[in-house]
């Protein structure tokens, strides 16, 4: 699965420009799902057929992990060709200095910061640019409104892995992986892939509406506290996949929370429960479509969210798999 | 551009847009095939296509405009108000305004500077510790004109200032600019249906291009706006947002929408083709109504076009004429191609 | 139905943001004294229906919108035999220190949120607001034990008992919004006696606190004709300049603004005027935070009024009300959704099916 994580998350793919990502999970989940389609904002919607069982009730269930990521967006372009940017997504100007961006294009460019009136200045955004080494504006191909994402490979701790963009590419490889590994459910099944959930969840809010499903669980990271002076939080790196209770903007169903506690117990599979009080997910917008959806989300513990240099835990990344799978087998219990 | 100067100066804060909506509909009655006011009082007029298509496009551009509304009539008479939509405190002060259906004038007051104290006159009033004085001297004589709950608009009449970009001034350009472009395209007809929206309640959370986007369920959308133009001199590196005469802003992104991109190269492609002139208006500024409608059901296809207006959110905006008539020209030449759009991925 | 041993019991019983069942079950069993059919959502919305008489099908329908949610609290951490909590809902840190909770452990656990002693304190930390990862529960248990009966998730609520103060006001903790679940049941025990031809949905939503959620799904399901949102707006208080408030006392607040069909606030004020129910104009220029907020924009757009009962300190333990004022505002809806006929229907501009 590590070969399907790295690929995912090296794809290029801020918010509105989610092309890439979107043709490699195709690539993986082709023959895995019974169609597959995407909509007008460029959600990629695959169904699984589900298979009847005796004493097990249908349900549409419907997977949601986003395959955009933030990035920066080019807002004016000065006489000697350097490259003013606004942010896609919450992104902390800190993790910005020094750091490489790569276009859809591939063309690759720096960032740099206007000489500091105080040297212990936090750096805004605005006094930053992207120099590209373009010569002269003459020689620059670039226009107003090109986006732009973090460049780092992906690295191989052993136990652990660090890449950019885990959010919420490793939420897409566990959808993957659990489309591949699942080989037969009683229920509708639908692996969405949504956009733009970086500025604001809106590829989840259409895709649920077409979706219309009774149960959602979208799989996106969360924060930890345990690293030196976190904030308090009960969430640790290898502990398990967290079951969210509450974020910033919603409280997950009980019964889901509850439905995806007792499976890991059942199953035997480490699991924590999670409240996070900052950032939230597409399950947020999933649950208040239409007439309301019981949504829950599962969670992989990631160190340095939004940064190019994320931390999850292999384990823990497996893990969730093993529990979506267990999970879609069995009856719906909410 | 007569009608810039009738939508200009009707009175439409935020769900209160009848006025508006009246100057719009005697001008586009006759122009269309069907029309309606719905629960939250957009108006949506149906331009039937010539059938070639089932293509519905939906073009949006909000009837409501940023004002006040009165709160609490005070013992002697004056008023105390509460801003309707995003209003920056500073630009209130010494103001006039028109109250309630009937257009009482009444001006906001500020103390003499000669009975400031030097600090004060560093210091910005918050619209909390300014009141409105309609000339009377008690609480009853003011209930016999206004009432609480009376919106309140600026008092600025619609003036052509000329010169080379044909300037005009007046109120509300964000956006009855927008308005007067849709119903300058309602004139021609088209190979699909189109449905033109003008919206209430943009200026309070893009509530009526929300609705009204649900009952039309287009296939895809255009908003129309007055939009940010920040061009005083200052320093270089400082982006305009949009620039007065250079042509009607494409959005790429706003704080409400990443525009489709098909749709952003259709109106690149036809500008380039046509000789329009056009600009990018500065990423993650701003929102509009097509925020709202691109979200609605399965997702909408959508793009902004707008005309660079100067000082929107204050009581006088200015707009070049030549800008808003090259916005009809972009989007009358898009709109002839826009059915030939695959929009299939 | 006693407006006032009502909503004790309601502002008594737990019901935070996405844990309401317990102040559900005491709505439902109110409510479905008056109520043809009785529903529970997917969300958790208690959706029940009074039939109206109009012969016509299908009968044009109003929905009324009280939320039970309450604002509260949740556990994030055990920390040394100590709880760690975050809040759900909008909360002044400041009222918390020393107020007494219910933790929903495995049972139900007592706990103080604890406060250090003024004397140990610094001059400058007694200044300062405490943050929320400063404040810690006291259940009174050893670590062990605690670990064994609290898990990170349960929900708290805070305590405080129903309490008569002097001149027919009431104070207690969640009358935001449990008033307005009062004042719809006494709207419906007066319809019971009344004439009405539309379908009424009497709907106690969840989580307005975090989002107006419930009305935003419930108001979807049901998509009525019209819609009716009734909460809490801030009454007078000591301290509060006028132009923020209306009169604890003075009759419902009938607001006015975007967020307002005016023809629905004109024949509330109508309706009003001619029973002689006293009331009081409540401008509003822009979101109402409350459930009509989401209501209006519902699908194709939904014709929305806003009625508030005054109350003061809102979102603290000891928020009051004037049990007149629930009562004026029950009756007010009741004879509002009496006089709704079809020449209305029209004048509003509603589709005929």
């Amino acid at each position: 699965m590590k070969e399907l994580i790295k690929e995912l998350t090296e794809a290029y793919g801020p918010s509105g420009n989610e092309d890439a990502v979107r043709e490699t999970i195709k690539r993986h989940i082709a023959g895995h799902v019974s169609e597959m389609r995407v909509d007008a904002l460029g959600n990629l919607i695959a169904l699984k057929k589900g298979q009847p069982q005796s004493g097990i009730e249908p349900r549409k269930i419907m997977l949601a992990a986003h395959m955009d990521e933030i990035g920066v967006i080019v807002s004016q372009i000065d006489e000697k060709g350097f490259l003013r940017f606004a942010p896609v997504g919450g992104v902390n100007p800190l993790t910005l200095l020094g750091s490489r961006v790569i276009f859809a294009d591939g063309m690759i460019g720096v960032i740099g910061r206007e000489r500091p009136e105080k040297p212990d200045e936090f750096p805004k955004i605005e006094k930053m640019f992207i120099d590209v080494g373009a010569p002269d504006k003459e020689h620059l191909t670039r226009k107003v409104g090109d986006m732009a994402a973090f460049l780092r490979p992906l690295a191989d701790l052993g136990q652990r892995l660090t890449a950019k963009a885990f959010d919420d590419r490793i939420g897409c490889a566990i959808l993957v992986q659990t489309a591949q590994e699942l080989e037969t459910t009683p229920h509708d099944v639908y692996f969405v892939f949504t956009v733009q959930e970086e500025v604001g969840l809106r590829g989840a809010l259409t895709s649920a509406f077409g979706v219309e499903p009774d149960v959602a669980i979208a799989v996106d990271i969360t924060t930890t506290g345990d690293t030196p002076e976190a904030y308090p939080m009960a969430v640790s790196l290898g502990a398990g996949p967290a079951i969210k209770v509450k974020d910033r903007g919603m409280l997950a169903h009980p019964g889901v929370k509850n439905w995806l506690a007792e499976t890991a117990e059942r199953l035997g599979l480490p699991y924590q429960f999670e409240v996070l009080e900052a950032g939230t997910t597409d399950a947020m917008a999933i649950q208040t479509s239409r007439a309301g959806v019981a949504a829950g989300v599962l969670s992989i513990p990631t160190r340095y969210a939004h940064t190019p240099s994320e931390m999850v835990d292999y384990n823990d990344v497996q893990n969730a798999v093993k529990l979506l799978v267990g999970l879609l087998s069995g009856p719906v219990k909410i | 551009m007569l009608l810039l100067k009738e939508l200009s100066e009707a009175c439409g804060v935020s769900g209160n847009e009848g006025a508006v909506r009246q100057v719009i509909l005697d001008a586009i009655r006759d122009r269309v095939d069907e029309y309606r006011t719905d629960a939250l009082g957009n108006l949506i007029a149906l331009k039937k296509g010539t059938g070639k298509t089932a293509r519905k496009v939906m073009i949006a551009a909000h009837m409501d405009e940023v004002g006040l509304m009165i709160m609490h009539i005070e013992k002697e008479g004056s008023l105390r108000f509460h801003p309707v939509g995003g209003i920056d405190d500073r630009v209130l002060l010494a103001k006039k305004v028109l109250i309630g259906e009937n257009k009482v004038p009444g001006v906001i007051g500020a103390k003499p500077v000669h009975l400031l104290e030097p600090k004060a006159r560093e210091q910005v009033v918050k619209f909390k510790e300014m009141s409105i004085d309609i000339g009377v001297s008690s609480k009853e004589e003011a209930e016999r004109l206004v009432k609480v709950g009376d919106y309140a608009v600026f008092d600025v009449p619609f003036v052509e200032l000329g010169g080379a970009l044909r300037t005009v001034k007046g109120k509300a350009f964000d956006d009855r600019a927008g308005c007067a472009v849709l119903v300058e395209l309602l004139r021609d007809r088209y190979p699909f249906d189109l449905y033109a929206a003008f919206t209430v309640q943009e200026e309070v959370g893009l509530r009526g291009a929300r609705v009204a986007a649900y009952s039309i369920a287009p296939h895809l959308a255009f908003a129309l706006e007055g939009t940010i133009c920040d061009d005083l001199p200052k320093k270089g590196d400082t982006s305009p947002t949009t620039v007065l005469g250079k042509g009607p802003a494409i959005t790429i992104m706003d704080r409400s929408v990443i525009a489709d991109r098909r749709l952003v190269e259709l109106l690149i492609d036809t500008a380039e083709k046509n000789g329009i002139p056009y600009q990018f208006k500065q990423p993650a500024l701003g929102g509009t109504d097509a925020g709202a409608i691109h979200l609605s059901r399965e997702g909408v296809p959508s793009a902004v076009v707008a005309v660079p207006s100067r000082y929107i959110h204050s009581p006088t905006s200015l707009l070049s004429l030549n800008d808003l008539e090259n916005t009809v020209q972009l989007m009358r030449q898009t709109l002839a191609r826009v059915n030939d759009l695959d929009l299939t991925r | 139905m006693q407006i006032k041993e009502f909503l004790k019991k309601l502002s008594e019983a737990s019901g935070v943001s996405g844990y309401e069942a317990g102040v559900r079950e005491l709505v439902r069993e109110e409510f479905s004294q008056y109520a043809d059919q009785i529903r529970i959502d997917t969300m958790g919305n208690l959706i029940a229906l009074k039939r109206g008489e109009a012969t016509q099908a299908p009968r044009r329908s109003i929905m009324l919108a009280g939320h039970m949610d309450e604002i509260g609290l949740l556990v994030t951490k055990l920390e040394k035999g100590f709880v760690r909590f975050s809040t759900v809902g909008g909360f002044d840190l400041r009222v918390l220190p020393g107020q007494e909770v219910l933790v929903h452990g495995r049972r139900d656990l007592p706990g103080i949120i604890a406060t250090r002693p003024p004397h140990v304190l610094s001059p400058e930390e007694r200044e300062q607001t405490m943050p929320l990862d400063k404040l810690f529960i006291d259940v009174g248990l050893p670590e062990e034990e605690l670990a064994q009966l609290v898990r990170v998730g349960d929900v708290i609520t805070l305590q405080r008992q129903f309490t008569e103060l002097a001149g027919n006001l009431v104070s207690g903790k969640a009358f935001d919004d449990r008033a307005a679940v009062a004042c719809i049941a006494y709207c419906l025990q007066h319809l019971a006696a009344m004439k009405h031809s539309w379908d009424v949905y009497a709907v106690a939503t969840v989580q307005e606190e975090v989002g107006l959620k419930g009305a935003l799904t419930s108001t979807f399901g049901l998509m009525p004709d019209i819609g009716v949102a009734i909460d809490v707006c801030h009454g007078n208080m000591l301290g509060v300049p006028e132009v923020d408030t209306v009169n604890v006392g003075g009759g419902p607040a009938i607001a006015f603004g975007p967020n307002i069909h005016s023809l629905l606030y004109s024949r509330l004020v109508e309706t009003a005027k001619a029973f002689e129910i006293s009331y009081q104009p409540d401008p509003t220029p822009g979101p109402s935070g409350t459930d009509a907020w989401a209501m209006q924009v519902t699908r194709e757009g939904l014709p929305t009024a806003l009625v508030s009962i005054p109350l003061r300190y809102m979102h603290t333990t000891v928020e009051t009300l004037s049990l007149k004022d629930v009562e004026r505002t029950g009756r007010l809806l009741a004879l509002f959704i009496a006089s709704l006929d079809e020449a209305f229907a029209q004048a509003l501009g509603l589709k005929s099916e």
